[in-house]
């Protein structure tokens, strides 16, 4: 009856997005104050996973804040690998997922490993974002042009174009040991990261 | 007639849950929500709270009569930044023995998990208890509020409280802001 026609549904889709767009929390950094762009509850995972555990890594290179290209295989046999995902600069959960992980050093060096941040973004944005965040102790890498072609080889670029907010963990050998394409509008806790870190050892 | 009325409740429903979701912010002269924390683990936590036992507390159970209450996350920037300088404004109140058992400072890790607080005190060697609000109800109940942000309220003696201050981001020079404390509470 209330669904008879397509207004009263449109009417009522419209006031259960209302109804949950006010309850998000991000805790938002003071420091970004009102330059972070509101982009409300997304879907939370809107890619299909082309890697699996135990896959090797896709090797590739791409441009870094700080000016040098970075290759993911000059690691190989040196270091661990931790490959954080976010989907865009200026969006409120990534905003402060990558501040997190700058003051958690000490787990990584722990279990020899690095961390790359990537994005979509070009440099000149990755610039100023980052450089809100303080100074990051980890490279910061632009997967802008040809667009987001690392992510869609991971599989976590998402259908409009920003990629999944994903971690891999990737050991010395090249192989992946772990992958998580997080709910998009949540940051992974830190521990299940740090458990990880401690398997590679094993 | 029916669509029209149709619209009618629903856009009043819009207003109802709006004004239940959109927590205000307690301001200055408002009263910091009852909130129920777990008591920690470290006995010098406890010692400094003045609480006893296990479970959880109340934030008027704390032995004080001032209450300076951050709300921080071990991922936002500004909280870090910040971090020395509310250690400072702990040792410079922990050493005026005329108000180092009036005012206690806590700290609430808004979305953080126990052990991410934890990495956060670790990091910046915090001296004071934090608590983790890991599914933001902490947050959410004060306004979804910018970290850091911080608090400042006075305990009754009937267990109520009073906000004498309410603002996001630093309180810049921490001799200043205690001043401002001090006068502000009567103490």
């Amino acid at each position: 009856m209330l669904f008879k026609n397509k207004f009263n549904f449109i009417t009522i889709l419209w006031v259960l997005i209302l109804l949950f767009s006010t309850t998000i929390s991000y805790s938002l950094s003071e420091q970004f104050k009102g330059k972070i762009y509101k982009t409300g509850m997304l879907k939370p995972i809107d890619s299909v996973i082309k890697l699996k555990v135990g896959d090797e890594a896709p090797d590739f290179t791409l441009p870094s804040v700080s000016g040098e290209k970075i290759s993911l295989g000059q690691f190989r046999c040196k270091k661990n690998v931790v490959i954080s995902f976010v989907p865009a600069a200026w969006t409120p959960v990534c905003s402060d997922q990558w501040p997190g992980y700058n003051i958690a050093k000490d787990f990584f060096d722990k279990h020899d490993a690095i961390l790359i941040g990537i994005t979509v973004d070009n440099i000149p944005t990755l610039y100023s974002w980052t450089s809100e965040m303080g100074t990051l102790w980890f490279p910061v890498l632009s997967d802008f042009w040809p667009h987001g072609a690392v992510a869609e080889r991971y599989g976590v670029l998402r259908s409009d174009g920003v990629s999944e907010r994903a971690l891999f963990v990737i050991d010395k050998k090249g192989i992946i040991r772990y992958i998580d394409v997080h709910d998009i509008n949540q940051r992974p806790k830190l521990e299940v990261l740090v458990k990880e870190l401690e398997k590679l050892a094993d | 007639m029916k669509r029209f009325i149709f619209l009618i409740i629903f856009s009043f429903f819009i207003f109802c849950s709006q004004s239940l979701f959109a927590v205000e912010c307690p301001s200055e002269d408002g009263a910091f929500p009852e909130t129920n924390l777990a008591i920690p683990q470290k006995a010098f936590d406890k010692d400094y709270l003045g609480i006893k036992g296990e479970g959880s507390f109340k934030l008027s159970d704390i032995n004080a009569r001032v209450v300076i209450l951050e709300i921080f996350s071990m991922y936002c920037p500004y909280c870090q930044k910040e971090a020395p300088i509310v250690n400072e404004l702990y040792q410079i109140i922990n050493n005026r023995q005329d108000i180092k058992d009036k005012i206690k400072i806590i700290g609430i890790g808004a979305g953080n998990t126990p052990f991410e607080v934890e990495v956060f005190r670790e990091q910046y060697n915090v001296p004071f208890p934090l608590f983790s609000d890991e599914s933001f109800s902490i947050h959410k109940a004060v306004g979804d509020v910018r970290t850091p942000y911080f608090f400042v309220f006075r305990i009754n003696p009937d267990g109520s409280n009073k906000i004498i201050y309410s603002k996001a981001g630093s309180f810049q020079d921490p001799n200043q802001f205690l001043d401002l404390i001090i006068k502000k509470s009567g103490l």
